[in-house]
């Protein structure tokens, strides 16, 4: 007799035996629906994932095709070489001064949510009360959910005639603005992502630095924030992005010239950003023409940062969280 | 920064010639007869390093510590035993103020080191912990280099000099029975180090801020046999040198390598006496029934 049949009727009578009165095995039926449960299930999951990854597949493969007549069309070199963007009246397109826009803003919002958002983070994780942490955090990242456009109103409307009319400068739309702006609106991030870093550096290692005769300064200083600098960095990159992908507001608050501000360090000179320039020329542009496809050429540019600097922050991201794996 | 060193706590006479002698291996050579002849009549060794007068510590409502009394002597080693929440981590970090970070914590009665009330107002918190150092449950080196772990202390003490920096790494290193297992790479990161290894290296870098007193809360508790086995060893060997109260859930290893034992229970002490005397006599029911397995 073969041992498995032997085992499979000893094993019932067995249960039966046992006083298990409802039977341990499937009936062929559910076994079979089970099965095929499974099955559709897989199959639409799978499609559904699919179909999410190929959608942002296809728009890269879509900016890309638009943006290759340009790129092949021997202007590269005056894209990248002039600082002269006057694509309707003289065929002219050199895109120098929008980048030029873009860093502006970008460098500068960076610079002030970063200093702005790791201190509060440092804040909210080591200096104020658990509980009172507990209310500020999430007031912060509600601050995130402000529409932009409000942010555009704000600056538009509250910033600009103040900087006109108390500091003095010719235009209220300018770096200064459009910098403040952004970086009030990437700080939530940044906090958000830091003190979740910090936080993440654990009890015993700030014990640890107690015990050796730290100060709570020399502590965080010494200790905490290099031990979480991954998890700053990647937010730092985060509240970057936000800037850097930002159009309604730098659209309304920084004046949208298109010009390589000089001298270089004046910043109430208005400027204009790529994304700002493919927002408010797309509409105006003919299809298929030499500025239709130098605007997919900017688009291309930008998500190529984008996905780069997105690259990196996941890189750091993971860094945080194996080292928190690996305990520390 | 450079001005820690003249805020130095006070310090026993003794004590202070003692820091001139040491650093040499050999030296114990002569403190050992000393502590022999200890061992052999061991309550007239030498006076109480740490002096607890009916000290008691709170959390809000919750008592963790009771009106505890007890001296501990100068280069031994005391163990505190007992069951779970019992109060030994909480009197073992009163010691040198962890409770601070509790923000409810609050003290009773006094708790002396070398003389100072540790609880007064002035104290100077540095200095405390830097001359009652501390090794902690479960290893926690910095996420930095092994070099840099142990040159923390030192640094921020103001010693930026490298030559100097170089000598203590190697001191401490030696010290704690690690050196030889990672002279070679004293750039690689203290995470990359074994669990023992990492704990070692935790006492390396308590003994770089030369500290009088090493306080051990369960050391070997996140650690395999034979790593326990070698803190056990360093402990043996940092006992000439260091007064080491350790806490431990381990009784085989109080009896192994402390000279005297604390038995405390639901936040009181107990009983303290001679870990042979605990061991073998104990005088109270309670000590009996937890050391010989009937209760905790």
């Amino acid at each position: 007799m073969p041992r498995n049949e032997l085992t499979m009727t000893e094993g019932s009578e067995s249960a039966a035996a046992a006083g298990f009165d409802r039977s341990l095995l499937l009936t062929p039926g559910r076994d079979l629906a089970g099965y095929l449960g499974r099955g559709i299930g897989w199959v639409l999951l799978t499609t559904v994932a699919c179909a999410s990854v190929m959608a942002v597949m296809l728009i890269f493969v879509f900016i890309f095709k638009e943006a290759w007549p340009f790129l092949t069309g021997g202007r590269v070199m005056e894209f990248f070489g002039s600082t002269a963007w006057y694509p309707a009246r003289d065929d002219e397109f050199g895109a120098l001064s929008l980048f030029a826009g873009s860093a502006y803003a970008t460098a500068g919002a960076t610079l002030i949510a970063g200093l702005l958002g790791v201190s509060a983070a440092v804040f909210l994780s080591d200096i104020v009360p658990f509980r009172i942490r507990q209310i500020l955090k999430p007031v912060v990242e509600i601050l995130a959910a402000i529409p932009s456009v409000a942010y555009g109103f704000f600056a538009l409307l509250v910033v600009a005639p103040w900087m006109q009319d108390t500091l003095g400068f010719t235009t209220g739309t300018n770096i200064l603005n459009v910098t403040v702006m952004l970086s009030i609106m990437a700080v939530p991030t940044v906090v958000s992502i830091a003190e979740d870093a910090l936080t993440a550096v654990g009890r015993n290692l700030r014990e640890g630095a107690y015990a050796m005769g730290c100060t709570r300064a020399e502590t965080l200083v010494k200790v905490v924030i290099p031990a979480a600098h991954s998890g700053i960095i990647a937010a730092v990159i985060l509240g970057m992005m936000r800037a850097i992908g930002e159009t309604m507001l730098v659209w309304m608050a920084s004046g949208n010239a298109a010009q390589v501000p000089s001298p270089w360090w004046d910043l109430s000179q208005s400027v204009r950003t790529v994304t700002a320039t493919i927002a408010g020329e797309m509409g105006e542009t003919e299809r298929g023409g030499v500025h239709y496809h130098a605007l997919f050429a900017l688009g291309l540019l930008l998500l190529t940062i984008t996905f780069g600097l997105n690259l990196v922050s996941e890189y750091f991201l993971r860094r945080t969280r194996r080292r928190q794996g690996t305990g520390g | 920064m450079s001005d820690r060193g003249n805020f130095d706590m006070t310090v026993m006479p003794d004590q202070e010639e003692r820091t001139h002698s040491r650093g040499g291996v050999s030296l114990p050579k002569a403190e050992q007869t000393t502590t022999a002849a200890a061992e052999s009549d061991p309550m007239q060794c030498c006076e109480a390093v740490i002096r607890a007068k009916s000290f008691s510590l709170y959390y809000g409502q919750t008592v963790g510590v009771k009106d505890v009394t007890l001296d501990i002597y100068r280069c031994s080693v005391t163990s505190i035993i007992g069951p779970s929440g019992c109060g030994k981590s909480t009197l073992l970090r009163s010691i040198n103020r962890m409770n601070d970070l509790v923000p409810s914590a609050r003290a009773e009665g006094k708790l002396e080191v070398a003389g100072t009330d540790v609880y007064d107002r002035r104290i100077n918190l540095v200095n405390l912990r830097q001359q009652v150092g501390m090794v902690f449950q479960h290893p926690n080196p910095f996420p930095k280099s092994i070099y840099d772990n142990i040159a923390f202390g030192p640094r921020l003490q103001g010693i930026r000099r490298r030559s100097r920096l170089d000598e203590i790494v190697e001191r401490c290193l030696r010290s704690a029975a690690l050196w030889e297992e990672v002279r070679d790479d004293l750039k690689k990161s203290a995470l990359a180090l074994s669990g023992g290894q990492q704990q070692r290296l935790c006492i390396a870098r308590a003994l770089a801020t030369e500290p009088k007193v090493l306080l051990m809360d369960e050391p070997c508790s996140a650690l395999d046999p034979i790593a326990t086995g070698r803190i056990e060893e360093l402990i043996g060997k940092l006992r000439d040198n260091y007064s080491i109260v350790i806490v431990t859930h381990n009784m085989q290893q109080a009896a192994r390598v402390s000279e005297r034992t604390a038995f405390m229970c639901m936040g009181e002490l107990i009983e303290y006496g001679l870990t042979r005397d605990v061991f073998t006599n104990p005088q109270q029911k309670r000590t009996e029934d937890y050391i010989t397995g009937r209760f905790g």
